[in-house]
């Protein structure tokens, strides 16, 4: 066997050997050409065998392509695969001849078999090739309403390989994710969430619906799926719950010390809370939000660590605090896995450790060091161990310091030098053992642990100077020996700051180094001259003709900032006939009490970025990565959640609901993707709110009821049959406030009305319930009964006409025109109503309606002026581009597009103005166009237009708005809302258009662009920041300004 | 998600490519190689490095670098897991991950990958699956394969993926149908000069290789469950029925697989199987140094301990080592300065011992740094924390399996400081 074997593999090698030499010397691929060509499938497959190798090893073979595509159909079920695996690799470079293979698969689509029709799709669907786009999107669409789970589950994959190849195709594919978002297989749940991850993560409105069934289905489904649902659910929670740790997240601020507080801070602390309890109503938690907490919390136990980080992290962000400690022990036992798992874990626990210490303090052993750890490691389980020390276990924790110290890893033992400098500045009671033992170290025999130990005695000292002088001289001794330029700076710059505590010391000192200055570094340089500086202020008799030695070497130095720092101190201190105002301060200026150097962990205030996650990693934003948002002050409508408990209910309402959602689905072709999203939800949420706000009719209750509804929920809904007539009264009531009201208010008012009558509506439907079975009276019950009965209404008529009779007022734009043909059809469906409905309910409609139109022609020329002032306040200069904002269909008939006017924002300098113009394409008007819900990054502000009342049809209307970009190119996102609609929109600056404008006449700008030319280069140098650690730091901020206004003139220029 | 892998040897050499979104170019592997030279070790790479328009995570398994490439946001540990997942298969595949095994099955390899990854994001990481998605290469099918021209690509579709038990393959058959289970315990310890305990802890794994006919659902209780502290399970346990009866219930994938792993509670005291008597010195001004050594039993419930290996790293100072063994043999590599030495088993009779001097730089000084010293050692039918599993069995199928569970204790992280 084994000969045979070798023989086979010689055979091999000479083939291969043969073929080599054919390759580079005669024809390029000749004989695999040839044996793809062949009728042998064993050949075949030879060949492609060895193409792949040599696409393996990077190899080109793209000239191959048409003998390869040939075989696309090829029968031998591993020929077709490498013809694929070819295919994919190869298509995007050849792409017209990519398109003989399209057939195939799309014959493989109709396949009866489900794997072939998965693995069909999945090869089309990564070829990269634009014009297969159409193909594609409907191959997707098809396969999206497939039978089988799996051929569901390629679609939702394929999701996001369209979108890359075609972003435009964005709208159409959100409309499939959402369908498959309602899918019920475990094996869609993850797929599908990964594209919604990567194509649109801020539409946050299509989890509403699948966030229960998504939380129960997570322990079913595939491991990666649960890692990608988790992160979402975790974004999705920050937005729709309230923040369970809202009485302690008080107390955080306050302080970290809260654990071991004096008396009068915990008093502070009642205070606050107090305060924080009178101002919220008590906490309690959203059912939805423990739901995914006690969903995620078994799959702790998960494998696959991956999982386990994400929902320690989910822990980390939701939970409240008694319950995050049951991470620790999970993320403890990561720490097992291989260094690069260990690596990212500690990366993160170290980020946990700041916020909740208390957490790991059990586990504290699980962190020492062991001499196999690498580098890395070590050094990350330094971080944490510094974090958890305390004043109870700094003297264990000081014992394994003080081995670390011993440890060949030199990196790591500097490491550890920091991390003793660190606890002992963070716990004052081992400050002098700490320093003692550092002191010790200095008499160490490698020099860069000795270096080490005095840059952390020098921070040490800073902090209580007065004791130490014997240390300072200790340290004075040392300069002779220390090469380490970072350590000679610290003692030099050390004996300048408490040279009074060593009068004698210090003039020696300075005399040494005067003798070597010229082979010094840099930072060596500048700290001698402030050495000079400050030992001239204090003891002039002894130092002047040093300092003035030093100043003068320091005049003629290569270095910009040591020349500069010589011309300046020289100015100030050296008194001369024309020193100027400053010379007096000169020993303030330099003998000032410096505060004392806060150590600080590299990864505080990590935790604005989602643990877990690449940035959080880095500590820098990565690319596509969603801001983890803040709690909601109050939180959203808990109701948008509420269809799926519908279906748990056995009983008839399941098969309502079934027949509903087939209705939904025949629904949307009807309406652009978003509107026939946005029907179904929003009669659910006036239906709701109606709910909560029947008692208080103004509309701004809405949202500040979150809480409130979902308590009164139940309740209203049997107060209602009871309250029937009284509420008739205050609609009559309301109705008669609406006359009197804006017309800005006027869009919630008739939603309002709508709602009411939706609710009317519901309620009867109860009535008939009731009289079936007596003993069904939740709300969402009556809410789905709602929507059945709508149904039946729509199989008698067209869907469109059920929109407006449902709401007349509030009805989109584009439907007037249909609406006015209609006319008489409207009136018919409004009389049908009334066979439903008590007369009452009815009448309110109309009025509206006549009230609107009359309004609308009052303020038309209101809204005609506003067109003829935005173009002379801000007269656009030049060529300037035009963006997109809102396309014409998506938006409805509303295109909306701005363009950086590049003119000062008078309300704020800060601002960049954006000048927006709106056209309303369509036949019918829109009215109260407004922003609403910025979601804006750390800093970012934006100053709204003016709300635009009316724009009628075929007008145009441009305002200006502000937004401060915070000097960032990020986008600013925000809801674009008109009196139906709602649009998402975000406006990204180019670097370009952030500078503010500054006017200036030539000559001006030539004079200023001199000045700053010349001063320039000097600010560039590095050594600015490390000036602000040593001297005044008001020096260094002076020079920042400097140099930032130059570059805006380089900008400009 | 994951945008291309790029599979580099210890020598730096790209071996392997393959890219599932549009190609990226092997030169963004200069960053990689940047790290690398900066790194003084080669676990010292760090896992997550930034590039301009990418990030690199990697993975260092069998002194292979696998590279991913990735272009936007994606938890680290995600794409980590998932290399990590990679390589075992590999490894379940080919028996060992070399860069030989690679390049010899490039294309087993490609066809692996290309189904474990659908545009970055994994599809198919069950070895079940892709067991039946692409036969492993064996020397048997290797040669049938050449002869007749079949191939090494199942030509049936996968069912598993299908299934309410993904990771099992259906249709199943053996003639003989065994589970076997390992106990398999590791003392991580870290000794200090004294001989007492700075920290100890036991970590467990139940490792199984179970060959079934059919759809079997078994079930695993200890008699001891509440040693258990903190578990992480296969995805075929059944979470419910652990919590509510602390018992193991699960249909079990085909072949090995690890079924559990879990953490003894630090509670309970921790037997420490050996001890270490030892005496490493260098005097002050003098070119010598000493070396003593001697490993000894210690609560070992009267099972032998055995394959002992103890390394150390030595002080850079040390030139040579001329030691004497009083059993197994030694050796000390002066370039690296490693001394290992292989006892084998320990007699408690005669306690075996390392002793002799170290040759140090003349003229240099006395090295401050003192060497820890690594054990490896194995305790065969012996789980130390004491965990028993009381019984197995099988419900679901009628014939009758052959059952057997192992237990073993070997050292972990061991680590004894001097």
């Amino acid at each position: 066997m084994d000969t045979f074997l070798r023989y086979l593999k010689e055979r091999e090698q000479e083939r291969l050997i043969k073929i080599l030499s054919f390759m580079i010397y005669i024809f390029r691929h000749d004989d695999l050409k040839e044996m793809l060509d062949s009728n042998k499938d064993s050949l075949k497959l030879e060949a492609m065998k060895r193409i792949v190798a040599m696409i393996a090893r990077g190899k080109n073979t793209s000239d191959l392509f048409p003998a390869v595509v040939k075989n696309v159909a090829c029968k031998n079920i591993e020929v077709k695969k490498l013809v694929y695996v070819y295919l994919v690799r190869y298509a995007e470079e050849q792409q017209d001849l990519a398109l003989l293979s399209i057939s195939t698969f799309q014959r493989g689509l109709k396949d009866p078999n489900q794997l072939i029709r998965a693995s069909a799709l999945r090869v089309l669907s990564s070829i990269r090739v634009t014009i297969i786009v159409p193909i594609m999107m409907l191959a997707i669409k098809e396969a999206a309403s497939d039978m089988s789970p799996y051929v569901r589950k390629t679609a939702a994959h394929a999701i996001p390989k369209l979108h890359s190849l075609d972003p435009e195709q964005k709208d159409q594919l959100i409309e499939v994710i959402e369908k498959l978002l309602a899918d019920k297989t475990t094996l869609v749940a993850g797929s599908v969430v990964m594209a919604f991850e990567e194509v649109c993560p801020d539409r946050i409105d299509l989890i509403h619906k699948n966030y229960r069934k998504l939380c129960n289905l997570l322990i079913d489904v595939e491991e990666w799926g649960q890692v990608v649902i988790i992160n979402m659910l975790t974004r999705y929670a920050r937005t729709q719950f309230l923040n369970p740790n809202v009485n302690e997240s008080l107390l955080e601020d306050s302080s970290e010390k809260a654990f071991y507080a004096s008396d009068d801070e915990e008093d502070e602390d009642k205070k606050t809370e107090a305060a924080a309890l009178a101002k919220r109503k008590p906490y309690v938690m959203d059912p939805d939000h423990r739901l995914l907490l006690r969903n995620t919390k078994p799959l702790l136990q998960s494998r696959n660590a991956a999982v386990v980080m994400a929902v320690a992290q989910l822990y980390f962000h939701l939970a409240p605090k008694a319950e995050v400690g049951i991470i620790a022990k999970a993320l403890v036992r990561l720490m097992r896995s291989h260094s690069e798992v260990q690596y990212v874990v500690l990366q993160n626990v170290a980020t946990m450790t700041i916020k909740r210490r208390g957490m790991f303090e059990p586990y504290l052993k699980s962190f020492y060091i062991r001499s196999t750890d690498p580098t890395q490691i070590k050094i990350l389980k330094l971080e944490v161990l510094t974090n958890l020390a305390n004043e109870t276990n700094i003297s264990t924790i000081l014992r394994e310091f003080q081995t670390y110290i011993k440890s060949m890893d030199k990196d790591f033992v500097a490491a550890s030098i920091q991390a003793i400098g660190r606890c002992a500045t963070n716990i004052g009671e081992v400050r002098d053992t700490c320093l003692n033992g550092l002191v010790q170290l200095l008499s160490n025999r490698d020099e860069l642990v000795v270096a080490e130990s005095v840059v952390v005695i020098k921070k040490l000292l800073q902090m209580q100077p007065e004791q130490h002088s014997d240390i300072i001289k200790h340290m004075a001794k040392l300069i002779d020996n220390i090469q380490v330029p970072m350590a000679r700076a610290s003692i030099l710059w050390l004996i300048g700051e408490y040279c009074e505590h060593v009068p004698k010391i210090a003039p020696d000192v300075l005399r040494k180094m005067a003798k070597t200055f010229t082979n010094e570094e840099d930072i060596v340089k500048l700290q001698i001259i402030n050495l000079a500086a400050k030992l001239y202020l204090t003891n002039s008799k002894q130092t002047k003709l040093l300092t003035q030695y030093v100043l003068n070497l320091a005049k003629y130095d290569q270095n910009y900032d040591i020349r500069d720092r010589a011309r300046f101190i020289r100015q100030l201190i050296v008194p001369t006939d024309k020193s100027g105002a400053l010379s007096k301060y000169a020993k303030k200026l330099f003998l000032a009490l410096k505060p004392a150097p806060v150590l600080e962990s590299p990864f505080k205030d990590r935790d604005h970025f989602q643990l877990g996650s690449l940035s959080h990693l880095l500590n820098a934003k990565a690319g596509g990565y969603q801001e983890l948002p803040d709690w909601p002050e109050s939180a959203p409508d808990p109701s948008v959640r509420n269809v799926e408990v519908k279906d748990s209910i056995p009983d008839w309402s399941k098969c309502t609901s079934r027949k509903d959602r087939k209705e939904k689905k025949v629904d949307k072709p009807f309406y652009s993707d978003s509107e026939g999203e946005s029907g179904p939800t929003e009669s659910a949420d006036s239906e709701s709110d109606s709910g909560s706000g029947s008692e208080s009719a103004s509309a701004s209750d809405e949202s500040g009821s979150g809480s409130e509804s979902e308590e009164s929920g139940e309740e209203t809904e049997s107060e209602d049959e009871e309250e029937d007539e009284e509420k008739e009264k205050k609609r009559k009531k309301h109705l008669d406030k609406t006359k009197a009201k804006k017309p800005a208010e006027e869009s919630a008012e008739s939603e309002q009305s709508s709602g009411t009558e939706d609710r009317k509506r519901g309620r009867k439907a109860v009535k008939n319930q009731k009289s079936a079975s007596e003993s069904e009276s939740e709300s969402e019950s009556s809410e789905s009964e709602d929507e059945s009965e709508e149904e039946s209404e729509e199989e008698s008529e067209s869907d469109t006409d059920i929109r407006k009779k449902k709401t007349p007022v509030s009805k989109q734009p584009p439907k007037q025109s249909k609406k006015e043909s209609k006319k008489e059809k409207q009136e018919m469906s409004l009389l049908d109503l009334d066979d439903f409905e008590p007369a009452p309910t009815s009448a309110p409609v109309t009025p509206v309606n006549f009230l609107s139109s009359s309004l609308v022609s009052d303020l038309e020329g209101l809204s005609l002026t506003d067109t003829i002032l935005a173009p002379t306040t801000i007269a656009p200069s030049g060529l300037i581009k035009l963006y997109e904002l809102l396309h014409r269909i998506t938006g409805e008939g509303l295109a909306v597009e701005y363009c950086f006017s590049r003119q000062p924002f008078s309300p704020d300098p800060n601002m960049v103005a954006v000048q927006i113009q709106f056209t309303n394409n369509t036949n019918s008007e829109t009215k109260n166009l407004h922003i609403k819900e910025p979601r804006l990054q750390s800093g970012m502000r934006i100053r709204e237009f003016a709300e635009i009342e009316v724009l009628a049809a075929g007008e145009s209307v441009t305002v200006v708005m502000g937004i401060d970009f915070c000097d960032s190119t990020q986008a600013a996102n925000f809801q674009l809302c008109t009196h139906t609609r709602k649009f998402f929109a975000s406006i990204q600056p180019p670097v370009g258009e952030l500078m503010t404008p500054v006017f200036l006449t030539e000559n001006d700008f030539k004079k200023e662009q001199g000045k700053r030319t010349s001063a320039h280069p000097r600010f560039s140098t590095p050594s600015c920041s490390i000036d602000c650690s040593f001297s005044s730091k008001r020096l260094s901020f002076f020079f920042f300004l400097c140099s930032s206004v130059s570059l805006k003139f380089i900008f400009n220029s | 998600m994951i945008h291309s892998l790029f599979l580099i040897n210890a020598s730096g050499d790209i071996f392997l490519e393959k890219h599932w979104k549009s190609v990226v170019s092997r030169s963004v592997c200069d960053y990689f190689f940047e790290a690398l030279e900066r790194a003084t070790e080669p676990e010292n790479v760090p896992p997550v490095i930034p590039t301009p328009h990418h990030y690199l995570i990697n993975v260092l398994r069998h002194r292979i670098y696998f590279v991913a490439v990735i272009q936007s946001e994606v938890p680290p540990l995600f794409v980590i897991e998932f290399l990590h997942r990679v390589v075992d298969t590999f490894q379940d595949y080919f028996g060992v991950c070399t860069e030989a095994a690679i390049k010899d099955n490039v294309v087993v390899v490609y066809e692996l990958l290309e189904e474990m990854l659908d545009n970055g994001f994994p599809l198919a990481t069950e070895s079940n699956i892709l067991k039946e998605l692409i036969k492993p290469p064996t020397i048997l099918r290797t040669v049938v394969n050449t002869i007749t021209g079949s191939t090494n690509v199942g030509e049936q579709l996968p069912t598993g993926q299908l299934s309410v038990v993904p990771w099992r393959r259906t249709g199943v058959k053996y003639t003989n149908n065994e589970a076997y289970f390992d106990v398999v315990e590791e003392i991580d310890a870290i000794i200090d000069k004294s001989g007492s305990t700075i920290t100890a802890e036991i970590q467990g794994v139940i490792d199984a290789c179970v060959k079934l006919t059919g759809m079997p659902d078994l079930t695993l209780s200890f008699m001891n469950p509440r040693l258990l502290d903190d578990v992480s399970f296969h995805p075929c346990v059944r979470f419910k029925r652990w919590e509510a009866e602390r018992i193991l219930s699960f249909i079990p994938p085909d072949g090995n697989f690890r079924l559990l792993s879990y953490h003894v509670s630090s509670q309970n005291l921790v037997a420490i199987p050996v001890y270490v008597k030892h005496n490493i010195s260098f005097r002050e001004g003098s070119s010598q140094g000493r070396f003593e050594l001697t490993l000894g039993p210690k609560q070992t419930m009267g099972k032998a301990v055995e394959s002992v290996l103890v390394s150390s790293q030595l002080p850079r100072g040390v030139l040579n080592a001329n030691l004497n063994p009083s059993q197994g043999t030694y050796t000390f590599d002066p370039v690296t300065k490693l001394l290992s030495w292989d006892v084998g088993k320990i007699n408690p009779q005669k306690l075996p011992s390392l002793k002799g001097s170290m040759s140090l730089q003349t003229g240099a000084s006395k090295p401050d740094e003192n060497p820890t010293i690594n054990i490896q050692f194995k305790i065969q039918q012996l789980a130390i924390s004491g965990l028993k599993v009381n019984r197995l069995d099988m419900y679901g199928e009628k014939y009758k399996p052959f059952k057997g569970i192992k237990y073993m204790t070997k050292a972990g992280k061991f680590q004894v400081r001097t």
